[in-house]
């Protein structure tokens, strides 16, 4: 009884996201009845594959749900944001091309095994993170500010990388990382963000990395008189966060075979950001919680896919209508709204006395 | 003293958080012209009492009367306290530090957009005269010391026409020469008829100052007494619910230690640091508890930095048990088996949204190093371990620490430091804001780590309290080390001679 209670307690802090996902997925059923139908079918390369609504929401926020895994931690420890992402996956794209078809516009064999693409765009991502995390870290910018400047020039740089063209791959296998392997009906991204879920979840178990970012998060000063070195895991959040975009950009190259330098994953950090704060994390840094943040992710994207269903939805007009939900969802998060509601939930079940006495005041 | 008229009646106040009875049939009465120490533990309720009375809370049961009105006052929010009359001034002054004094006295209270500078200058100036404050208005607030700083916001609440005065705690991070000057502010306050309620956790200042004392315990009242009816031991007795036998006790146990043999845990010869402290030489041996005393600022809590590597050493040698030893940062040290609990508790010491459990086993964690954390049990039978052995009050290691009260707060950090099992500790400050009965604890536990062996460095503003406990004083001025007392030279007097610089046989 007591551990139940410890556990709905800790997991109180899911609660506003998973009821969010809840009502968009209700609002979707009674547009759609359908919404929750899965179908197999045949697609035009011939594999079986599994479709519907909920896998398509998978399948697409597997970018946002991967890099929303190293948001909450580069929130955590630095108490800010990095807006670079979407512009690091430009970078990060660029090397996976430029490393696959070399000079050539559109090569009929690959320059390089595709492990080795991906391996040089993580070592890059990772290496352009560490330059955020030196800026914030060292040099103590805001992380807003320091992460500006790759936001400003990081597609430039990804356009340099990728040999100033805009190369499209043939070759099949590399489209499986975006598509489907053959004879497995669920999309790929899919199984990527759920195996880098089981990393993160094994990493956070078995070393230190939750209590640490969330320590210097909270209070710096007392981090480091109990040994840690700030700088040192501030670095290490904007690694983690490199190696994320690295993961999300492999994804979206493979899902085109091209890139669109100028557009690829454009606005995604605004929606890693929300995805944070609407898993409950304070965007001040400090006390993190994972699963909000992921289940926050499939949130947003599923609040896309709905609206795209919706009739009268255009894609010019969707980002207000988003705007408008996102309003809705973060005013009922409010502190004041909170507040109000645990007063109006305390005049309706007005508690008879209280079991402990303990004055903690 | 003019005994005027009542200016503030609380009566039957009861206050409930969820779980928690904080206040329960509450009376406290307040006269014109009168300074009233609000006296209790750590908990009993004096802050959700002044929180209640200012409108940061509002109350379960029970009114509040104030200047003799026939209605009961209704007091929602602090701005209606203080149209009320009621003005506070908290431990940490909780004004702009980068705004100047004059733009301090009078930000948030005009009524129109405009302000009239030169008016608000000559005003400001009038009342800083007026009371005596040595501060100009077009001074930045943050270059006047904190004992001025708290004496601004005191003008402010002056300036507002306060009748009720409410002093959380003013006087815990001043020396004696500023306390002296807030003291001679609060008579001349009284004198012209305010109210002052006096929340301190020092024992000497209620008896210097006040008028009446009211005492609570576990958020229920335990009385109101004329100072002059209630002796200190009394005093005590009250806050605590029993009789204070562990004071006697602790001298029994302090005459048992005697000298110290062997190689010193820890030695350092022309140590300075980043912080700015004098090269100095220092060294302990097992067992003994030394302290460092000397006016705030005099470079006491700077040299036990250096000492733990917080702030980056800048020349000297260190040797650890006889071996020399490169402390560059606090992760060295900890791993040479030093200890330190830091001397500002929220600023250095806690990390307040994390748990019980993960603020005590952070350290050891630390030092376990990054791939092996603790399992979750194995991090619960730590701390549970240790709320007991120190009886640290919270609901249970899940809690955050911020919610704890600062004694309990400070337990936790100790718990957090006694984990790693130190050879050496430092405790910079361990009792500063805690009750007397802690206090008490505290000082115990030190003679008892040091009887097992432990080294101790213990660092107190309250001189009493390191006579007390330690075995040998530095005394530091001026953040260089100007005489060691230690035997029957360890008295008050001497301190003072040897900080004076008129201790010819010592330094």
């Amino acid at each position: 009884m007591l551990k139940l209670k410890e556990t709905a307690r800790k997991n109180a802090q899911l609660l506003f996201p998973l009821v969010s996902l809840f009502a968009i997925v209700i609002i979707n059923l009674i547009v759609e009845p359908n919404f929750f139908s899965l179908e197999l079918r045949v697609n035009n390369v011939g594999n079986t594959v599994l479709s519907g609504n909920v896998i398509s929401i998978l399948d697409n926020g597997s970018e946002l749900a991967i890099l929303a895994i190293g948001m909450t931690l580069v929130t955590a420890a630095s108490g800010g944001q990095d807006i670079s992402v979407g512009a690091a996956i430009a970078i990060a794209g660029g090397v996976v091309l430029r490393v696959l078809c070399g000079n050539e516009a559109s090569p009929d064999i690959l320059h390089a095994p595709i492990i080795y693409a991906f391996l040089a765009s993580c070592v890059v991502a990772m290496l352009f993170g560490a330059f955020n995390g030196v800026l914030v870290s060292i040099f103590k910018i805001q992380p807003m500010i320091a992460t500006l400047i790759l936001f400003t020039s990081g597609r430039s740089i990804g356009y340099w990388i990728g040999g100033g063209q805009i190369a499209k791959i043939s070759e099949k296998q590399f489209g499986y990382f975006g598509g489907f392997i053959p004879g497995v009906p669920v999309p790929t991204p899919i199984l990527i963000a759920v195996l880098c879920m089981i990393v993160i979840a094994l990493v956070l178990k078995f070393t230190n990395l939750g209590l640490y970012t969330q320590a210097v998060g909270i209070n710096e000063k007392s981090a480091r008189l109990n040994g840690l070195n700030p700088v040192r895991i501030k670095l290490l959040a904007y690694i983690i966060i490199g190696f994320c975009v690295a993961v999300a950009a492999f994804i979206k190259v493979s899902r085109m075979s091209t890139i669109n330098y100028s557009s690829v994953a454009q606005d995604i950090e605004m929606d890693v950001i929300l995805a944070v704060a609407i898993g409950g994390n304070a965007l001040g840094g400090g006390k993190f919680n994972m699963a909000g943040s992921i289940i926050g992710a499939y949130t947003i994207q599923a609040l896309t896919v709905t609206l795209y269903a919706m009739p009268g939805v255009t894609s010019e007009s969707i980002r207000f209508y988003k705007a408008l939900v996102i309003i809705i969802l973060v005013v009922i998060s409010s502190p004041a709204v909170k507040s109000a509601l645990e007063k109006l939930w305390a005049k309706l079940f007005p508690k008879k006395s209280p079991p402990v006495k303990e004055a903690l005041v | 003293m003019q005994d005027g008229g009542i200016v503030l009646s609380m009566r039957n106040i009861g206050k409930e958080f969820p779980g928690v009875r904080a206040l329960q049939n509450v009376d406290f009465t307040l006269r014109k012209g009168e300074i009233h120490a609000l006296m209790g533990e750590n908990g009993a309720g004096k802050s959700t009492l002044i929180k209640v009375l200012t409108g940061v809370y509002t109350l379960d049961t029970g009114y509040i009367n104030i200047d003799g009105m026939s209605k009961a006052a209704k007091i929602r929010s602090p701005q209606e306290a203080q149209s009320l009359g009621i003005s506070t001034v908290y431990q940490e002054v909780m004004l702009c530090p980068n705004l100047t004094v004059a733009e301090n006295m009078f930000i948030g209270r005009g009524k129109y957009s405009f302000v009239n500078w030169g008016q608000m200058s000559r005003r400001a100036k009038k009342i800083l005269d007026n009371l005596g404050i040595p501060a100009a208005p077009s001074q930045q607030l943050a270059s006047c010391s904190l004992a001025v700083q708290q004496m601004v916001a005191i003008a402010r609440a002056v300036d507002m026409e306060c009748k009720i005065l409410i002093l959380d705690e003013p006087t815990s991070s001043l020396d004696e020469q500023e306390v002296a000057k807030l003291f001679s502010l609060m008579r001349e306050l009284k004198s012209r008829g305010v109210g002052i309620v006096f929340v301190t956790h020092f024992l000497e200042q209620v008896y210097e100052v006040c008028d009446r004392i009211t005492v609570l315990r576990n958020g229920e009242l335990v009385g109101e007494y004329k100072v002059e009816d209630l002796p200190r031991v009394q005093l005590i007795a009250k806050m605590m619910g029993k009789e204070l036998g562990g004071l006697s006790e602790i001298m029994a146990k302090k005459a048992e230690t005697g000298e110290f043999a062997g190689v010193p845990v820890y030695e350092a010869a022309g140590l300075s640091s980043a912080a700015g402290t004098k090269p100095f030489d220092f060294s302990i041996k097992k067992g003994e508890v030394n302290g460092f005393t000397g006016l705030l600022g005099s470079g006491r809590s700077e040299s036990v930095r250096a000492i733990f590597g917080a702030d980056r050493m800048t020349g000297g040698r260190v040797s650890v048990n006889g071996k020399a030893a490169r402390i560059t940062k606090p992760i060295d040290a900890m791993k040479l088996g030093i200890g330190y609990l830091p001397e500002d508790r929220k600023r250095d010491g806690i990390s307040a949204d994390l748990s019980v459990r993960e603020n005590i086993i952070l350290a050891l964690q630390v030092m376990k190093g990054f791939f092996r954390p603790f399992s979750r049990a194995k991090a619960k039978a730590f701390a549970d371990e240790y709320i007991r052995l120190l009886g640290i009050k919270t609901a249970s290691a899940d809690t955050p620490i911020k919610s704890l009260s600062g004694g309990n707060q400070q337990k936790v950090i100790l718990a957090r430091w006694l984990l790693t099992h130190p050879e050496y500790l430092i405790l910079d400050e361990p009792t500063r804001g805690i009750d007397i009965g802690t206090k008490v604890e505290i000082q115990k536990l030190v003679l008892k780590l040091a009887s097992e062996g432990m080294a101790i460095t213990f660092i107190s503003s309250e001189t009493e309290e390191m006579l007390r406990t330690c075995s040998r004083l530095i005394v530091m001025r001026d953040r260089r080390i100007v005489g060691e007392l230690n035997g029957e030279d360890m008295t008050q007097d001497k301190i003072m001679r040897t900080i004076a610089g008129e201790a010819p046989d010592n330094a």
